[in-house]
Parts: structure tokens; C-alpha cells; sequence
């Protein structure tokens, strides 16, 4: 996936990650390319078990134990993170890239100050001291919509609201300028309109400060709030990738066309939902050919058996599905009718 | 959410689908490859082997005194020689092993029953009944196990009635705490709302919705009490406390053999000896089934 | 004290006769604290997870009820099941108020589905067995036809009969929700409430429940409780909706009249606030969140109407008065808890802040009229999906 000419921020290229399990070796991510440019907001979506979370994991490094990356390049700024030892990487965690993630309350250290955990990578990894630091901490307090951050500042997890705490680690992630945010379905347990506020002060940072966003969910219409482009992922592999808005709204895979109709939209009240019958891959052995095609409506002889990487359609998107004209058709036929 | 690994299937008819075979309660998986629970497995089944068939395993009567053949070394006659009073020490020691096997499983059911119900009780209710409850357990606790054991048993004049007893008072406790413990948190899963909500009385759902779900830790601590039991049999034994004799009882031929011990060492330590096996048998047991029990709990 | 108003009432159902389910004046509060520490001071706080709801649930109907954390609709849900103990408040079927220990009769009537579905089932039943357990404790079949039963209902729910001898581990996500709903079913209840039922399953699942659902209540005429927080989830399967504010329902209207001419502000930057297929980022000229700020605690709930400390268009009214919940003209059954509601309040006005969703204010005269539904950020430019 290609993005505006700027040079990409974050290439990953043909990523495998598996992980050793009692019943075999789980493929978890099962060659992903992907890349970010400066100042773009990019979704990854899927459903549980598609490999999203496998994927921001591996690029910052913080994979589970059982789990390896066994093939692939991740390159930022040109440096490919796969090939760093663990203290390399420490020094770019941070400086370079950061992580939010989806439950505040266990990724926030709930004995520290949340002042101090702010404070903390500056002094770590920019050598401020402890007033400089704790000014930076105030300052990005105030940046992230907390109120009253100097009284704020010497305040404990536990003593903020859902939201708040989300802002408290978006604030950690900005600490040291990095360059990416991976952003592990920040907004999920968070109600609607807190939601609405986060994701709003997300797009506010990406638009003013210049930082790339990687956004993984499961709900495709909060991808459409925040992102310009977007990657879906199924059964650890990638089946569409494009500008948001086409994706969202034309899709050219059957499993987005599956998961569009299957979620109630608030704007379009649909006759009936439109499940997707089955239940998603097992990855320690996948269906052949197309991993989607036990699953599809529109599924054909070579879909069984023909591999389907992704591949490039006219007007920067691409699909790894061998007959997209078919989800085509759909979409048509959708719209004629009322 | 971890990925599920419920197989895919064809496209059916959206509405009809069919699980997998039951495979039961998953609780017992492949037991017989764990080292530690295989091992003590096998080592109790030799001991509960050892006592169940002492009839078989010696001719001779444990309680038959023979003044005229004391403090016989061991031959082929007498495997283990003869004690202070010419009794077969073989013998003594597989119909004591028997006597202490018997006491200790016994003596741990009772304070199980109770402390699994009281511990039941006093977690799902809660109020003034747990706090009535968890007061007393904290009174008990506050004593040092044995303190209050040979004192009870000390006051009841010695005997198995006696051991009983004071095991039954004393042990219940840590069933209780435990069992309540989990309790607590098992009733505030959804599927005990659920029961409630479809009408069905305080005594089932506590009897068959949730002790089922918890009992695995009570079993768990069953089995580290066993030990502690047979202990408490040969300490108060070796206090003179125990089963009174000529029963043969651990404890007492460690304390009888004491004197003996330069000369005929046999006395004492292969009693003291078979305690150690069967306290590591049960402790095997035990780690084996935290492993299973843990990880994989239904 | 509630803020229901004469016409609080407002459900009844298609041919007029009276509502299958009436809750009047519930409130539901959890003491917080230590509640010995309390008593030596004398001073106990107390949380009011329901403050005075009036709800009326006519039969046949599918009624939402919305709201975000704290807004206490989960409470109020378990309470109408009978789960929990309500504090004031009576529950009234069919005409006859319900006592406070329900009789096992009673109990059968109103079923609960839960959100979880992996805590909802025990995981040492197999599904026939607690199936067969509560028909066996109620009497709902002679025994001899137990197993028969358990099957239809399964079938019924989309399961096959081989599901009996199956343990909940063996099940996905979506068909444990399954089991549950066939287990609510199985006592025959008048009324199915279910508490979120979708929310912890995958996207592309929650359609098979939803319709599931939908079907059951055409199939065999059942009055439905919808408890969500997904708006778009609802407007798929109600009749009318409810939102709860802290304790309190602040709107409750049919549903298309919610989504197309929502009265209460709460009501328009939730609608604002739900993120949509067709949106785009928004740019620098931003407008800023549908609602802002966070809820206020709920123990320390602000005086007036609870909702004016993230109000666009708050007044001086709104702290001096709790609005109560009032009708605009006609009998629409359309109902909204705040001072510009319907219009009609004679107190000059301050310019609001612009917000989404929110019509500008008139000077002087009040709100007369709010705007529809605006998306959030201009349009994009792809053609939409048909309407």
C-alpha cells in the first residue's frame, strides 16, 4: 500500500509472526506490508483473531514470549527494527515510536504519579531534569485537554476518569516527539461520546503536530473519523487496503462488503443485518487458498486453492480477492434497490 | 480476545450449527504426563498397596508380644526385626501405616464437609452470617495448630474418638476461607445472575452452580491436609497422645524406638521414613493437580 | 422524587390498552463506603444508581434503553428482572404490582439475557442440563417431555440438538449468547431483557443475535427490553427508546422520531457523537466534540439539571430547576427532560457555544425548533450508499 510521494514514515514489509501453542504454531500474522507516510492517520481493521494487535505489537518489539517474528522488515526512518537487539530498540521506543492502548487503568503504573509517568521518558530519554521534564508534563497535560494539569499533575490513576486516563497515556506517547503512535483500540471501552472526544483530539495531533497514527479497531465507522487510509486484516492476512472512504463505502473484498453489511450503521437502517455465516480461520491451519473463501458468498474453484496476496487496483487501493468485481456487483445491486 | 479456535465451517444455512463432540468437564487432561502428579500417583498407590494388604504382606500379628525375642536385628524371620517387646517391627509398621492412613482421611473429611458448607454459607449470603462466621474462624486461626490439638486432645483423654474431634474443631477453618474466598468472586459471575433470575433457590444455586466451580482449591488444600493430619497423628503420638497402644502407630514407635536409636536405628527411622513418603506422595499429588486444575480451569 | 411528569406515562400500546409493564418511581442506590465507618459517623453515602424512573413497557413492544456508564440503565434492568432490590419504586404486570420477593411464577415472567457471554453460562453444565434444571424446577413440561422441549427451543434459537450434550466452552462467542437466550426462553417468559446483549461479540456475529432477536419477537410476540449503548443497534430493532442520564431518563420517544428530531441536548451529541460509515477526519475548522467534558460523579450530582455542566446550552434556569420530563404538543410520545425541549419558554438567552447537531438559539423567545441529525463534518465525495 502506497500512500501520497513523501517518503514513508514506517515501512513494514511481508511480516510473519507466529507463536509456538500447545495444539502447533499459530500464524498470526502471515505476511503484512504496510506503510505510513508523515502525518497520516492509518486504520487497521479486523475482527479477534485477524492479527492487528499481533502487528502493532511486533513493530514496537513487545510481542509475548511464545510469539517470534520469523520473516519480514519493519523500517523506520530506513533502520529495520527487526534486525535491533533489545536495547537498541529501547532507545527508540519513546524517542521514535509509542503505544497507546485499550485499557488505561492496567497500562498506567497505578502506584506512580501520573505527573511522574509522563515525566518520565523525557527524563529518560532527552536527559531533562526533573523541573524541565515535570514543565514538559504540565504543558502536555494541558495539551491533551486535561483540566487544571499543575494540580493534576501529582494526581494517581485511580483518581481519573475512563477518559481522562486515556488522555494521561496519549499524553505519555507524546512525551518525546515520536515520529508514529500505534494505537491498540484506544477508544473501545470507552463510552460514545468520550470516544467522539478522544478520537477528535487524535485527528487535532496528527493534523498540527505531524504525527503518524497506526489505528487498530474493530469498529469500522470510528476508523472512518480518524483515518485516511485504511488496512483490513482477516485470518493474520491482509484483504484490502485503500483510502478510507472507499473502502468504507466501495469496498472491493467480500469480507469488508461482509462486515459493512453486517454492522448497523445509525445513518442507514438496513431491511436485515447480513451476518457473516461461519466463524473465523483457525490459524494454526488456515483454509487454503483464500482464507476467507469457506466463509464467502461469492467463493469459486480457484479460491480454494490459489494463493491471494494482495494486489494493486486502478486509484491506489488493492484487494486480495480474485473476483472483487463480483463484491462490484453487490454494491450495485445494493443501491438500486432501496 | 484471544483468537477462537472453533473450527470454520461450510456456509450453512446461517442458523444451524453443530459443536463439537462433549468431551466432559475439561479438568482431567492427560494426567498421566505430568511428571510430579504421575510420581506421587504411583508412590501413594505402593503405600495404600503397602497398607491394604499388611495381612498379606506379613504373617505376623502387630500386637503379639514375644518377651523371648526382643530387639532382634533384622533376618529372614523378622524383615525389620523385632522392638522393645518382641513384636514384629515389619509388621507394626505396615498395620500402623494402615491405622495413621486410615485416621488422617478420615479426620479430614468431616472439617471438609463443614468448611466447604460454612465457607459457602458465609460467602454467598455475606452479612451478619459471614461476619459471624469469619470471627470465629479468626479466633481459631490465631492459635498455632498443634497448640490447640494436643491441648483438645489432651483434654478428651487420648484416643481416636479424641483426634477426631479436635481435628474435626480445628481444621474446618481453612475449607471455610477458602472455599468463601472463592465464592466471592464465583457469585459475581453472570451465570449465577442468571440462575437467580430463572427462579431457583438460594440452597441449589449455591449446592450446584457454583461449589462445583470452586471445590478444585478445596480438593487442592484436601490434600496438603492429609499430610498435615498424618502429622498431627504421629506428633501426638510421639507425645503419647495418639492412638493408645498396643495399637501400632507411627508416632509411637518413633518416640518407643528413640531409645534405641545407636543400636537398632531401625525402629525409628523407618516409621519416621514411611511419614516422609507418604507426606511426599500427597505434596506430588498435589502440585500435579494445581498445574492441571490451574491453567485449564472449566 | 422523580422528574416524571403527569404525562410521564406515555406508552401504551397499539389498540390503548394498558402497558404489559409499568415502573413507577424506581430508585436503586449502593451505599458507598464502608458502611461501619459510616455508622459510627453518621453519615452514609450513598450512590443512586437509579433516581426516580417511570418507564412504561406496553406488550409486544421492543423499548431501548440507552445510555452511556453511570447512566444506571443496567441497574434499572436488573431490578425490573427482580436481581436486585430496588429502594422506592413500584413494578407493576399486567395492572398488579410485583412484591418485593417474587414468587416463583413471578420470577418466570421477566427473563435476562447478559452481556458476557462467556461468564453468563456455568462452565460445568452441559446445556441440556441446565435447561432440564429449570424446566424440571418450574414445571414447564411433564419430565417425559423435557428433552423435547430443551430441543425445540434450541432449534429455535438457531442450535442444533446436538448442543445438549455440549459444554459452553465448546460454543463461540455468538452461539453461547445463543444458549442464553434459549435458556431466558425456555421458562416461557412474557418479557426478555436483554443487557447488552451484542456488545462483547465480534461485528460480523452481533448480526446473527440482533436478527435472532428480531425474529423471536415477531415469531412468538415477546415484549423486549433492550438495554445498549450502541445507538445504531437499537434503531435496528425498537420501537421506541428510552435515554438514561445519571439515574434519570432524559428522552424517550419512537424510534425514528429519536434519530430524526431528537429534543434533549444529551440526546443530540450521543446521535453526534456515534462515529459513521460515511465520515471523514475532521479538519481544522473542527467544531469540537459533540458533548464535552466528563460526567459528573455520581455522588456529587450538580444541583438543577444534571446534565447542564456539559450543556451547550445551559441558563441559569437549568441550575434552579431539574427539569421534568414533558410533552410536546400532540400526543407523539415523544417525551424530553429539559427547559427548551418543545420550545416555549419565554427566558432570554445566551448565544450557546456552537456545537454539532445543536440548532442556534433564537434570542429571547427559547428554542423553538432543533435541527436534524447533521453528520459530523462536511460531506465527502464519494457517492453514499442508497438510503
Amino acid at each position: 500500500m502506497t500512500g501520497p510521494l513523501d517518503s514513508p514514515v514506517l515501512q513494514v514489509r511481508d511480516l510473519h509472526v507466529q507463536i509456538a501453542a500447545r495444539h502447533g504454531t499459530v500464524r498470526a500474522v502471515d505476511g503484512v506490508s504496510l506503510e505510513v507516510n508523515k502525518g497520516e492517520a492509518v486504520g487497521l481493521v479486523g475482527e479477534s483473531g485477524s492479527g492487528k494487535s499481533m502487528t502493532l505489537r511486533a513493530i514496537l518489539g513487545v510481542l509475548p514470549p511464545e510469539a517470534k517474528i520469523t520473516s519480514g522488515e519493519i523500517l523506520l526512518d530506513g533502520v529495520d527494527l527487526v534486525k535491533l537487539p533489545n536495547h537498541a530498540l529501547n532507545e527508540i521506543r519513546g524517542p521514535k515510536i509509542s503505544m497507546i492502548f485499550q485499557e488505561p487503568m492496567s497500562a498506567l503504573n497505578p502506584v506512580m504519579r501520573v505527573g511522574y509517568q509522563i515525566a518520565e521518558g523525557p527524563r529518560v530519554h532527552r536527559g531533562y531534569s526533573k523541573a524541565k521534564a515535570a514543565e514538559r508534563a504540565i504543558e502536555l497535560m494541558r495539551r491533551v485537554g486535561i483540566p487544571d494539569p499543575e494540580r493534576r499533575f501529582r494526581a494517581y490513576p485511580h483518581e481519573f476518569s475512563g477518559g481522562m486516563r486515556q488522555r494521561v497515556m496519549i499524553a505519555i506517547a507524546l512525551s518525546c516527539d515520536p515520529e508514529i503512535i500505534l494505537c491498540d483500540e484506544p477508544t473501545t471501552a470507552l463510552d460514545v461520546t468520550i470516544q467522539d472526544q478522544i478520537l477528535r483530539l487524535l485527528a487535532e495531533l496528527c493534523r498540527d503536530s505531524g504525527v503518524s497514527l497506526i489505528f487498530v479497531t474493530h469498529d469500522l465507522p470510528v476508523v472512518a473519523q480518524l483515518c485516511q487510509r485504511v488496512a483490513v486484516m482477516y485470518g493474520g492476512e491482509l484483504v484490502e487496503t485503500g483510502a478510507v472512504h472507499e473502502v468504507l463505502l466501495d469496498p472491493r473484498h467480500p469480507y469488508t462488503l461482509g462486515l459493512v453489511r453486517s454492522a448497523p450503521d445509525v445513518e442507514h437502517v438496513r431491511e436485515s443485518l447480513v451476518p457473516i455465516p461461519g466463524s473465523p480461520p483457525s490459524l494454526v491451519s488456515p483454509p487454503s487458498g483464500c482464507r476467507f473463501h469457506p466463509r464467502c458468498a461469492f467463493v469459486e474453484e480457484d479460491c480454494r486453492v490459489q494463493p491471494t496476496p494482495l494486489r494493486q487496483l486502478p486509484g491506489n487501493r488493492a484487494t486480495a480477492c480474485l473476483h472483487y468485481e463480483r463484491t462490484e456487483e453487490a454494491l450495485a445491486a445494493d443501491r438500486i434497490a432501496p | 480476545m484471544s483468537a477462537t479456535t472453533f473450527p470454520s465451517e461450510a456456509p450453512p444455512p446461517e442458523f444451524v450449527t453443530e459443536p463439537e463432540a462433549a468431551a466432559g468437564p475439561r479438568r482431567v487432561r492427560r494426567w498421566y504426563t505430568q511428571p510430579a502428579l504421575l510420581g506421587g500417583v504411583i508412590l501413594l498407590a505402593l503405600i495404600l498397596a503397602a497398607a491394604i494388604f499388611a495381612p498379606l504382606l506379613s504373617s505376623y500379628n502387630p500386637i503379639t508380644q514375644n518377651l523371648t525375642n526382643t530387639l532382634q536385628g533384622p533376618s529372614a524371620h523378622h524383615l525389620l526385626g523385632t522392638d522393645q517387646l518382641g513384636r514384629d517391627t515389619f509388621a507394626r509398621l505396615l498395620y500402623g501405616l494402615r491405622n495413621d492412613l486410615r485416621i488422617a482421611f478420615i479426620a479430614v473429611l468431616l472439617p471438609f464437609l463443614i468448611g466447604v458448607v460454612l465457607g459457602s454459607i458465609s460467602g454467598y449470603f455475606g452479612g451478619w452470617v459471614d461476619t459471624v462466621i469469619m470471627r470465629i474462624v479468626d479466633i481459631v486461626v490465631a492459635f498455632p495448630f498443634y497448640v490447640l490439638v494436643i491441648a483438645l486432645v489432651f483434654v478428651l483423654g487420648p484416643g481416636q474418638r479424641s483426634i477426631y474431634i479436635a481435628i474435626t474443631l480445628i481444621g474446618w477453618v481453612s475449607y471455610a476461607r477458602i472455599i468463601r474466598g472463592e465464592i466471592l468472586v464465583a457469585k459475581r459471575q453472570d451465570y449465577v445472575l442468571a440462575a437467580q433470575s430463572g427462579g431457583l433457590s438460594s440452597v441449589r444455586i449455591m449446592a450446584r452452580h457454583l461449589v462445583p466451580n470452586v471445590i478444585s482449591q478445596a480438593i487442592l488444600y484436601a490434600m496438603s491436609d492429609i499430610v498435615q493430619d498424618i502429622l498431627a497423628i504421629v506428633t501426638l503420638g510421639y507425645f503419647g497422645l495418639g492412638v493408645p497402644p498396643p495399637t501400632p502407630d507411627l508416632g509411637s514407635m518413633i518416640n518407643d524406638g528413640q531409645n534405641f536409636l545407636t543400636t537398632h536405628w531401625q525402629l525409628t527411622t523407618f516409621p519416621g521414613l514411611a511419614v516422609v513418603i507418604v507426606g511426599l506422595s500427597l505434596s506430588l499429588i498435589g502440585d500435579g493437580l494445581a498445574d492441571i486444575i490451574r491453567p485449564g480451569q472449566a | 422524587m422523580t422528574n416524571g411528569g403527569p404525562t410521564s406515562h406515555a406508552a401504551t400500546s397499539q389498540d390503548g390498552t394498558s402497558p404489559l409493564l409499568s415502573v413507577d418511581g424506581m430508585a436503586v442506590s449502593f451505599a458507598v463506603g464502608s458502611r461501619l465507618a459510616a455508622r459510627i459517623k453518621n453519615e452514609q453515602r450513598f450512590l443512586h444508581a437509579v433516581d426516580g424512573v417511570d418507564l412504561d413497557i406496553a406488550k409486544g413492544e421492543a423499548l431501548a434503553l440507552v445510555g452511556e456508564s453511570g447512566s444506571g440503565k443496567s441497574t434499572f434492568a436488573l431490578a425490573l428482572a427482580g436481581l436486585r432490590q430496588p429502594d422506592r419504586g413500584e413494578i407493576k404486570f399486567s395492572g398488579r404490582t410485583l412484591p418485593r420477593n417474587r414468587s416463583s411464577a413471578d420470577q418466570r415472567r421477566i427473563q435476562m439475557v447478559f452481556q458476557d457471554p462467556y461468564s453468563s453460562l456455568n462452565p460445568r453444565l452441559t446445556v441440556g442440563s441446565m435447561l432440564r434444571e429449570l424446566i424440571r424446577v418450574h414445571h414447564i413440561v411433564p419430565p417425559g417431555q423435557a428433552d423435547e422441549y430443551c430441543k425445540e427451543m434450541l432449534t429455535l434459537v438457531g442450535l442444533g440438538p446436538d448442543a445438549m450434550k455440549a459444554f459452553p466452552r465448546q460454543f463461540s462467542g455468538g452461539q453461547r449468547q445463543r444458549v442464553a437466550i434459549a435458556r431466558a426462553l425456555v421458562l416461557r417468559p412474557d418479557v426478555l431483557v436483554a443487557d447488552e446483549p451484542v456488545s462483547a461479540l465480534d461485528v460480523s456475529v452481533q448480526a446473527t443475535v440482533l436478527n435472532l432477536l428480531g425474529d423471536l419477537r415477531r415469531e412468538l410476540g415477546l415484549t423486549l427490553l433492550l438495554i445498549s449503548h450502541n445507538l445504531a443497534v437499537v434503531r435496528h430493532l425498537c420501537d421506541r427508546v428510552a435515554v438514561m442520564y445519571l439515574g434519570r431518563i432524559v428522552e424517550v420517544a419512537p424510534t425514528e422520531q429519536l434519530f430524526s428530531d431528537p429534543r434533549h441536548p444529551y440526546t443530540k451529541g450521543l446521535l453526534a457523537a456515534i462515529p459513521k460509515l460515511a465520515a471523514s477526519p475532521p479538519g481544522p475548522d473542527d467544531q469540537g466534540p459533540a458533548v464535552v467534558g466528563d460526567p459528573p460523579s455520581p455522588l456529587r450530582l450538580p444541583v438543577g439539571c444534571r446534565f447542564r455542566t456539559r450543556c451547550p446550552i445551559a441558563q441559569p434556569i437549568c441550575e434552579e430547576q431539574d427539569p421534568m420530563l414533558t410533552t410536546g404538543a400532540g400526543d407523539t410520545g415523544h417525551e424530553a427532560a429539559c427547559h427548551f425541549a418543545f420550545g416555549g419558554y419565554s427566558h432570554p438567552l445566551r448565544p450557546p457555544p456552537t456545537t454539532q447537531g445543536n440548532s442556534g438559539a433564537g434570542a429571547g423567545a427559547g428554542v423553538t425548533d432543533s435541527a436534524p441529525l447533521t453528520d459530523a463534518a462536511g460531506a465527502t465525495s464519494f457517492p453514499q450508499q442508497g438510503d
